[in-house]
């Protein structure tokens, strides 16, 4: 059954006002004119009026364009075939290879129910110390990372892609420069996991309602996967856009808004999105990892504020490093205890003394005298940005604590670490 | 009654209805697949009904059947409840899981108690006797629990008992007793009746003044800003701060008959972490698990948001029945911010003028009068039972001057404030403890959580001045006043929430402790200099930290109090400078941090 309709009554921002009848809520239509033709989904019936949001946009949309309800909601192709390919925020290749046969799975489907989720337990490696050794990425979890503009977060995300023990990667670009992207694109390549990975991509110049579908796409491809027993990795950039281009319709459809700008259900889009995070009892797991610009590098900035009531935890990502305080990931015991018996100690002593090493520069800097363990702490903390922080360094877990045994032994007495003196005797580098 | 869809947006409908239509009724959108999906009616303009689906609303249509009925949204109370874990619309989760798989398939719906579980029937009313709402005609061992069968609270006047059934097994859909109403018709009751869940259910004489302090063997809470049975409190704190966490403690800990957790709008981990862990811990005071003692309502941030409104009134409704039959019954709402940004959601859809940072402008009077739940009552036989409401409150920015914090404030009993620069510094509970407050008496008598207090707030004092002058420009005696406030934050207000021991204190050892900390805090120290005080103050903090870890009249405890009382007795000169600096060891410090978390 076709149905064609084409008395467009209201042409507004990104939305299309079309009379007709029959239609569901949330169903997809193409939108079609002499020159071109768009997806669009049903955001609003009102009697005869259905309002439709144009994934294209509305320029050159004429009042007599032609819509077709296709009688199903947004659909992503899902197969093996997905591997290595760069879809838009509509689905479409974006690599000039043809489209997937497949399969068509809906997006958006309803929320896992609590009894089937099982405690998250296994431990993602990374290699990225700062993770690994003390704030443990879990799988199932969802965490973002905070950071400005201006800030290497793309190039965090690519290198947790890249390192990063999971059988499928799936990353999810929004509001992405183009530059940005081929980054993306070539580091995946050189690193060998493109043939695991599948990249749903929306760059700035595309057109605002793509952004939206984006995560939709690649949390719903993932949770196939994961159904399927495989252990998923979505890897989103940037949610800041993404929430833009929600309140951009938002105010379109004239929604009164609460803050900021922002629509009142900013918390619950967030959410569903976010809690697509699961470690299914009985298949498999998907874990996030997003970005979330923070403008102004204010938190308390809607975005960041409602992101982190949802996450388990936050990276924070500044200068150049992830924060070692503020940083926090709230699944982190469920697993670190279980790797090596050293692993909680070294991460909280060395935390321990890089705080107080920050105190020492603070003293230095306000030209108070620098006593002998502040000048040990301050080689400390020298030591520790270069060989552990720096986000350059790959290393297995192990790796890393042993290379943190190494900083210590160089600066301290064992006693002085604070560490309990089992650990200590079992683990202290012996002098050469 | 039966109408049309003529509009969708979002989860709100609106219906054209023939005929009547009662406010907040349950009506049912049919879509064209036959899914009907559970939805309730919110508003009423001529003949247009507005209803919020509970469900998404994906493929609903114009023109689509809609089927009200008159009774309004409500849940199924009998034996059973306990130890379920349902969603917000009182649908059982595991059961639910059973049938539809991974996911929450839209127009599943599945009856809340198992009609086929037989229950232990013993008759406590005889045949003639007159009864009315309320009142018990038998009862059936549920867990440790004697679960009462009362006359259905919706019955209106006073009835004669025909007929009860003979001890024996039954289910709860089976005819228990039969009762005659004055105007001689006679009405069968089963073990199971239902309830609205947006009217209070309270069946009693009276309401009383609630004045006996509920433990929940956090001790910044029952000692400095206790809470009672039958009273209400609430937590707000920014993200991180450790809201949940301290919940999730007081549901393990709190010396309570019944928990009943509404999980509302926040993360589905925290609700698994609890409905994973609960079945395998068991409850100190009863040996049994800790799951027969508690019902989860799990509405979490990913489920539709219609329903999360009301899964704080299914939560409430379900504690009040426990409240009926004499029990003390608490409930933690996990988190009200949620709750009301639902309320927000639904209000923008009916296109209300905002309020407050777009709140609706009946929200502070749906806070008060959901918090009025609360309260302790003197039943019809003379029993004293109690309900009381713990909610969180996740202010956006962490700022407690928005809407939904402000509006529970003037509402509550106490306010357990936490603070990020307390969770940032691993303190937990990161309960405030200088802005925090509690209308209640607890265990301490007052007079001495006031000096205490007041220790705190001169210790505060001196810090900032000293964060000015520095500790060069700071008198010793002042200088001791903040040592002295650090040591009682270190040893008494933190706790170590992975500890076995000191995870929980018990009253009496509350009160003991902080007697013997309150006699710390009002020694005249005779120290010489800032560094002779610092030590003195290391060596207390301490012995009073190892004793916190200490088993009550372990020997470890025992040889530790003789050293605290010597300390005391000889005004700090027995350890000064003896065996401080020990260090106190790296599990603590783990523990503070892993405390923080959450």
């Amino acid at each position: 059954m076709r149905k064609y309709f084409d008395q467009i009554t209201r042409i507004a921002g990104n939305v299309v006002t079309v009379t007709a009848t029959g239609v569901g809520y949330d169903e997809l239509a193409t939108i079609t004119g002499p020159h071109r033709s768009s997806l669009a989904q049903v955001i609003r019936l009102e009697g005869d009026q259905v309002s439709l949001q144009v994934f294209a946009g509305t320029q050159g949309v004429s009042t007599e364009d032609r819509v077709h309800f296709l009688g199903r909601p947004m659909q992503v192709p899902f197969s093996d075939d997905l591997f290595g390919r760069v879809f838009d925020g509509s689905g479409r290749p974006r690599d000039g290879r043809p489209e997937v046969q497949a399969e068509a799975v809906d997006i958006g489907s309803p929320p896992v129910n609590p009894v089937k989720r099982l405690l998250p337990s296994k431990m993602v490696r990374t290699g990225v110390p700062m993770i690994d050794v003390f704030n443990s990425l879990v799988e199932s979890q969802k965490l973002p990372i905070f950071s400005v503009a201006g800030e290497p977060y793309n190039d965090l995300l690519a290198r947790v892609g890249l390192q990063a023990d999971a059988d499928v990667i799936i990353l999810g670009g929004m509001g992405l420069r183009h530059d940005d992207y081929l980054r993306f694109r070539s580091t995946f390549e050189q690193g060998g996991v493109l043939g695991r990975s599948i990249m749903f991509i929306h760059t700035a110049a595309d057109p605002v309602v793509e952004c939206l579908l984006v995560p939709d796409l690649c949390l719903a491809v993932g949770e196939h996967f994961a159904l399927q027993g495989k252990r998923v990795l979505v890897l989103l950039t940037d949610m800041t856009a993404f929430s833009d281009a929600l309140k951009e319709i938002a105010i379109i459809m004239e929604q009164i808004p609460s803050n900021r700008g922002y629509p009142g259900d900013l918390y619950t889009q967030l959410a569903r999105r976010y809690e697509k995070a699961v470690d299914f009892d009985g298949a498999g797991s998907m874990t996030v990892l997003a970005c979330v610009v923070m403008p102004g590098d204010d938190v308390t900035h809607p975005v960041p504020d409602n992101t982190g009531y949802i996450t388990e935890g936050q990276f924070y990502l500044r200068s150049g490093w992830i924060e070692p305080f503020g940083s926090l990931s709230r699944l982190k015991q469920q697993v670190n205890g279980k790797t090596r018996d050293d692993h909680r100690s070294i991460m909280d002593a060395c935390i321990q003394l890089y705080a107080l090493c920050r105190e020492s520069r603070e003293k230095r800097d306000m030209g108070f005298e620098m006593s002998e363990w502040d000048s040990r702490l301050l080689t400390y903390g020298g030591l520790f940005e270069e060989q552990i922080m720096n986000l350059e360094v790959n290393i297995p877990l192990e790796e890393a604590l042993d290379r943190c045994w190494g900083i210590l032994a160089e600066c301290f007495e064992p006693a002085e670490t604070g560490i309990r003196r089992a650990i200590i005797e079992k683990h202290w580098p012996k002098a050469l | 009654m039966t109408g049309r869809i003529v509009s969708v947006f979002g989860n709100m409908v609106i219906a054209e209805i023939d005929g009547r239509v009662v406010q907040n009724s349950v009506g049912y959108c049919c879509r064209s697949d036959g899914a009907r999906l559970l939805s309730e009616v919110i508003r009423v303009r001529g003949r247009m009904a507005d209803l919020q689906v509970f469900e998404e609303t994906r493929g609903l249509r114009v023109g689509d059947l809609v089927e009200i009925e008159d009774a309004m949204l409500s849940v199924v109370l009998g034996p059973g409840l306990l130890g379920e874990v349902y969603d917000g619309l009182q649908n059982p989760l595991w059961e639910l899981a059973a049938e539809a798989g991974f996911f929450l398939k839209p127009g599943t719906y599945i009856h809340a108690l198992s009609t086929e579980k037989k229950w232990n029937f013993t008759p406590t009313a005889k045949p003639g006797a007159t009864v009315d709402a309320g009142v018990a005609l038998g009862w059936v061992p549920e867990g440790i629990f004697q679960h009462q069968i009362m006359v259905p609270f919706s019955r209106q006047g006073r009835f004669t008992v025909e007929r009860v059934a003979p001890a024996g097994a039954y289910t709860i859909e089976h005819e228990i007793a039969v009762l005659k109403g004055e105007d001689g018709r006679t009405h069968p009751v089963t073990m199971q009746q239902s309830w609205p869940v947006k009217v209070p259910l309270n069946v009693s004489r009276q309401r009383l003044m609630p004045t006996e302090p509920l433990v929940t063997r956090v001790r910044i809470i029952d000692s400095m800003f206790p809470i009672v049975r039958g009273g209400t409190y609430c937590i707000p704190g920014p993200f991180g701060a450790g809201k949940t966490v301290l919940q999730q403690i007081t549901s393990r800990h709190a010396e309570i008959d019944i928990v009943v957790v509404a999980a509302c709008g926040e993360r589905a981990g925290e609700v698994v972490e609890t409905l994973r862990e609960f079945p395998e811990l068991t409850d100190p005071r009863t040996g049994k698990s800790l799951m027969e003692r508690t019902i989860i309502i799990c509405n979490t941030s990913a489920m539709p948001v219609a329903a999360r409104e009301a899964s704080v009134y299914t939560a409430a409704t379900l504690a009040e029945y426990y409240r009926q039959m004499g029990l003390n019954v608490l409930l933690l709402a996990d988190s009200t911010s949620r709750w009301a940004q639902a309320m927000r959601e639904v209000s923008g859809r009916l296109e209300e003028i905002p309020g407050e940072e777009a709140f609706p402008a009946y929200l502070e009077s749906r806070i008060a009068s959901f918090y009025e739940r609360a309260g302790a009552v003197e039943l019809k036989d003379g029993r004293v039972a109690s309900l009381t409401i713990g909610g969180t409150v996740s202010p956006a920015g962490g700022n407690f001057e928005e809407p939904v914090t402000q509006g529970t404030l003037k509402v509550v009993g106490a306010f357990h404030g936490l603070s990020r620069a307390r969770s940032d510094a691993r303190r937990y509970p990161s309960i405030d403890p200088l802005d925090s407050w509690s209308k209640y008496t607890g265990i301490i008598d007052p007079k001495k959580v006031a000096k205490v207090r007041s220790v705190l707030r001169r210790g505060s004092e001196v810090r900032q001045m000293m964060a000015v002058v520095g500790e060069e420009g700071t008198s010793t005696e002042d200088f001791l006043v903040a040592l002295k406030a650090d040591f009682f934050d270190n040893c008494y207000l933190q706790q170590n929430a992975f500890d076995e021991v000191d995870a929980a204190t018990p009253a009496d050892r509350q009160r003991f402790v902080f007697d013997k900390i309150l006699a710390v805090l009002e020694l005249e120290l005779d120290v010489a200099n800032k560094d002779d005080a610092r030590k003195t103050m290391v060596a207390v903090t301490d012995l009073f930290r190892n004793w916190n870890y200490a088993a009550t009249d372990s020997d470890d405890y025992r040889r530790i109090l003789v050293d605290i009382e010597a300390f005391i007795a000889s005004a700090g000169r027995s350890t000064a400078g003896g065996r401080h600096g020990e260090p106190v060891g790296e599990a603590v410090a783990a523990g503070a941090l892993e405390g923080a978390a959450g």
